[in-house]
């Protein structure tokens, strides 16, 4: 790791100043920063510690609204008592995440700032409409995530948290990779009151995607049999060695099916 | 450079550190704590797991000075004097290991999993909560068994003097 000059933020309002400093980065729990730092694939001047800034963290469920605090951390949205009830989906997804250690340490705003395409909150925001809240403005999921590793954050932006209504259904299924265990393809399903949507992680050449094939056969029934025979074209996917472009597309199918029997269930 | 401070296993210590030194290397390195391991270096095998603020973290992915102000317990924190943690003596009743280079980021991990379910847990849950522990020699299957036979003493609040895992 190159030489770097860390900075514990003790607000948000501290770490918007200190971000100005040099090729300042901001740092959450690290999981992916730290690693790419220790490979030199990233090499900022300053890093800015988010992670212990108290109005950052936290799950908050007001009626159907709920708000998780950016620097929440997967373990801590997995194990929240309210959001289980809300949103048990999301809660689940994020149990999946990397492992116990790396689960105590990540978190939902460094992932979402990530962007990577195989990252499992990015499919769960998309699909359930979140407003990503930063310390300028809120921003769509939809107009957030722009491509691979890439977003609509503004240099020195801060995620300060993300609120989404709690949907009447929701699953995450997930196809993993045999060794490393992300997403291969993984596929969040929605039903709330605006109609059914549904997200696609790990598969995308340009990131997290919504299925419309899958949501138009789901629109009319929600049910997993209203899958039986459609087609995902497999144009814009990924092909890497662990899967080709044509595989992806039919697991894209078979998730969402088994996501859709889960949000039934 | 900074300060770091540090409670590790009961003892405050301190010291300067550059601030791209990790974790682990402090604890190696300033502190002389060597059961700590690096294994991959890629945040993957779980040689480096240590308990940060009661928590299982890998300090091979977290810098020194993040942790200032923490407490950490270490693999050297678990036995009581000559009594071994409950862990530490299921892992050797039940030979959960072979050539040991593992076994500190299993007995950490493993501590903190019992701790997550005090209700016991089963060979199923074992086994996924393992995932970010790599085992090149045993197979995992002793090291599964120890860990059940841990969790079942320690649920059964074992007379055992260790230490409560921070």
């Amino acid at each position: 790791m190159y030489s770097v000059n860390y900075h514990r933020a003790a607000s948000v309002a501290d770490a918007a100043k200190l971000i100005k400093a040099g090729d300042a980065k901001l740092l959450s729990g690290g999981m992916t920063l730290i690693p790419a730092m220790k490979t030199r694939l990233a090499a900022p001047s300053d890093l800015v510690d988010l992670s212990k800034i108290k109005e950052l963290q936290g799950v908050k469920v007001s009626g159907k609204t709920v708000t998780i605090g950016a620097a929440s951390t997967h373990f801590d949205v997995a194990n929240d008592e309210k959001l289980k009830k809300a949103c048990p989906a999301l809660a689940h997804l994020a149990s999946l995440i990397g492992d116990p250690a790396v689960r105590h340490r990540g978190t939902i705003g460094g992932s979402i700032a990530n962007n990577d395409p195989a990252a499992d909150y990015p499919a769960a925001l998309l699909a359930l409409g979140a407003t990503i809240v930063t310390n300028k403005r809120a921003i769509a999921a939809d107009k957030f995530f722009k491509g691979l590793f890439e977003t609509s954050l503004k240099d020195g932006e801060i995620i300060t948290a993300v609120s989404f209504t709690a949907p009447a259904k929701a699953a995450y299924e997930k196809f993993r990779n045999p060794a490393s265990r992300y997403a291969i393809v993984g596929v969040f399903v929605a039903k709330g009151k605006d109609g059914v949507s549904v997200a696609v992680t790990g598969a995308g050449d340009d990131g997290v995607f919504r299925s419309k094939e899958i949501e138009a056969a789901l629109a009319k029934n929600f049910a997993a049999s209203a899958l039986d025979g459609v087609k995902v074209p497999a144009k814009n996917l990924m092909t890497d060695i662990h899967a080709s472009a044509d595989y992806r597309a039919n697991l894209i199918a078979v998730m969402a099916k088994r996501a859709v029997a889960a949000a039934n269930a | 450079m900074s300060d770091v401070s540090l409670m590790v296993n009961g003892k405050r210590v301190s010291g300067a550190a550059e601030d791209r030194t990790l974790l682990v290397h402090f604890l190696r390195e300033n502190l002389g704590l060597t059961g700590t391991h690096v294994g991959c270096d890629t945040s993957q095998c779980g040689a480096c797991v240590v308990h940060v603020d009661g928590k299982a973290v890998k300090s091979c992915s977290m810098l020194a000075v993040q942790a200032s102000g923490s407490t950490v317990v270490t693999i050297e924190g678990l036995a009581n004097g000559a009594d071994l943690h409950p862990v530490q003596a299921a892992f050797k009743e039940h030979h959960g290991l072979q050539c040991g280079f593992c076994t500190p980021g299993m007995i950490m991990t493993a501590t903190d999993m019992i701790n997550r379910h005090p209700e016991g847990l089963d060979e199923a849950t074992v086994r996924t909560e393992l995932e970010g522990n790599i085992c090149r020699c045993t197979g995992y299957h002793n090291i599964v068994k120890a860990i059940l036979a841990a969790s079942k003493t320690m649920s059964k609040g074992s007379k055992g003097k260790a230490k409560q895992a921070a």
